[in-house]
């Protein structure tokens, strides 16, 4: 894996203290205290509705939260609409159902954003998509529509999408959940491709062959809090909440 | 019937077309309005829309063109007969199409909302170039049904006194005693407007389905 430099800047690119979010009466996150250095590649784990599909939805204000404070950058991430669009501009998510637009071919799905959102002209839009989608090895594909690709084609652009817009960091919702296990293979290269080159990513996956071979820290959480986080060293073999152990046993029993 | 009465039903004809195409262009735009503001997430801007919906779709039509023609009247604004039935015609459009829209917005998958809000588009971008174009197509059937019915409905204008086709086809009839001749006619004048709309719209189907598949 590629030497990257992490510590740079002191600051950590993300920050979350003390975070809290209710959904009515229902607290979601408990007391959540992350930090995400440049370069660093954090998997969340847990099981369902444990929170952590919840977490990185706050972070580009897909969620609100209650109580805490979430810092991207420089910026706070309060309810001021600037604030919110500077940070979703630096902050890319690829979701679980691709969440492509299916009324535009592959090549306009990826040019909208850079010429919606940064203002760029439509050539170097085009072009930029046009090199994004061949980094993702799917540039043959880009004058078709996105009904017309398999899943694993979808999410491939889905991710080129995301990374046309140039973001700081990637956050990725289960990318692979809603895959057939053929295609599985293909997003994951795509991703680990992605962290080799350096990108910082926060990936909500069930994969744990992935976190083994990716993963700076895998991070597990239940019942809205983070129980364990840790190297995936340290994190598989040595696990130390019985929490922990619990779900590594379901889930690496398949 | 003769070529002159003939005619005289083709300037009623005339008149439907006038009043049904300044009712649904009208009526688009303030449609339009009411199914973004029903969706903007602002609650008492909803509900206010809600309001104004509910009042045009729990009252006849012709109640409806009863009061705007008579009430604009009292009110001082003398029109010509067929600007206060266009007025009607087309808050009552605005009200249909406005909820017809706003169904087919919130029939977008939310992913697409969260898509676009994750890439940094904002608001107008995000309607214009993500929810709408798809949020059309979900509305074509509704939408073509509503203008047919639309079409149907500036027969009311009669009622106040307007020569559309359906007043025409009336005042000829009671001329030449020959109801049944005179109001086929006009029968099949309805038909030739309406089916065309209900064929193009199930070619527009057609055609975006195509490209979406």
């Amino acid at each position: 894996m590629t030497n990257v430099s992490t510590t740079t800047t002191a600051d950590p690119m993300i920050r979350l203290q003390r975070v809290e979010k209710w959904y009515g009466a229902f607290q979601a996150l408990h007391d959540i205290n992350m930090d995400v250095r440049q370069g660093e590649r954090i998997v969340l784990c847990g099981p369902s509705g444990s929170g952590k599909s919840t977490l990185i939805r706050c972070i580009n204000h897909l969620e609100s939260y209650e109580k805490g404070e979430i810092r991207v950058g420089d910026t706070l991430l309060g309810h001021r609409s600037r604030d919110i669009d500077a940070i979703r501009r630096d902050v890319g998510m690829v979701f679980q159902q691709f969440n492509l637009f299916p009324h535009l071919t592959v090549l306009q799905n990826c040019m909208l954003a850079p010429i919606r959102a940064l203002g760029l002209g439509k050539a170097q839009a085009e072009d930029r998509a046009r090199s994004l989608l061949d980094r993702v090895k799917i540039l043959e594909q880009a004058e078709k529509y996105p009904a017309q690709l398999s899943g694993g084609q979808q999410q491939r652009v889905a991710i080129a999408r995301a990374l046309c817009m140039r973001p700081k960091v990637m956050l990725f919702d289960e990318p692979t959940s809603a895959l057939d296990p053929e295609m599985v293979k293909e997003v994951l290269d795509t991703m680990i491709g992605l962290a080799e080159e350096g990108m910082t990513m926060i990936c909500v996956t069930h994969e744990m062959g992935f976190a083994r071979q990716v993963a700076d820290r895998v991070i597990f959480m239940a019942s809205g809090a983070i129980v364990e986080e840790a190297p995936p060293a340290t994190f598989f073999s040595n696990p130390r909440h019985e929490r922990t152990r619990k779900f590594l046993g379901e889930i690496l029993r398949h | 019937m003769g070529r002159d009465e003939f005619i005289f039903l083709l300037i009623g004809l005339k008149w439907t077309v006038v009043l049904s195409v300044v009712g649904f262009v009208c009526g688009s735009i303030g449609g339009l309005a009411i199914a973004l503001l029903r969706t903007c997430g602002v609650p008492y801007l909803e509900r206010l829309t809600a309001f104004y919906i509910g009042i045009f779709q729990g009252t006849p039509l012709l109640m409806q063109l009863f009061v705007v023609y008579y009430g604009l009247a009292l009110v001082g604004l003398k029109l010509d007969a067929w600007i206060a039935v266009a007025i009607g015609l087309t808050l009552h459009a605005s009200a249909y199409l406005g909820e017809i829209w706003r169904g087919s917005i919130e029939a977008v998958p939310r992913g697409q909302t969260e898509a676009a809000k994750a890439l940094s588009i904002k608001y107008v971008s995000r309607m214009k170039d993500v929810i709408l174009p798809q949020a059309i197509r979900i509305s074509l059937p509704a939408t073509v049904g509503f203008l047919v019915q639309l079409i149907k409905g500036t027969s009311l204008a009669a009622i106040v006194g307007f020569t559309e086709l359906t007043r025409a086809g009336n005042i000829i009839s009671n001329q030449i005693f020959e109801p049944l001749t005179v109001f086929g006619i006009v029968g099949i004048l309805y038909f030739i407007m309406c089916c065309p709309l209900t064929i193009l719209g199930a070619r527009l189907e057609r055609r975006f389905a195509m490209s979406a598949r």
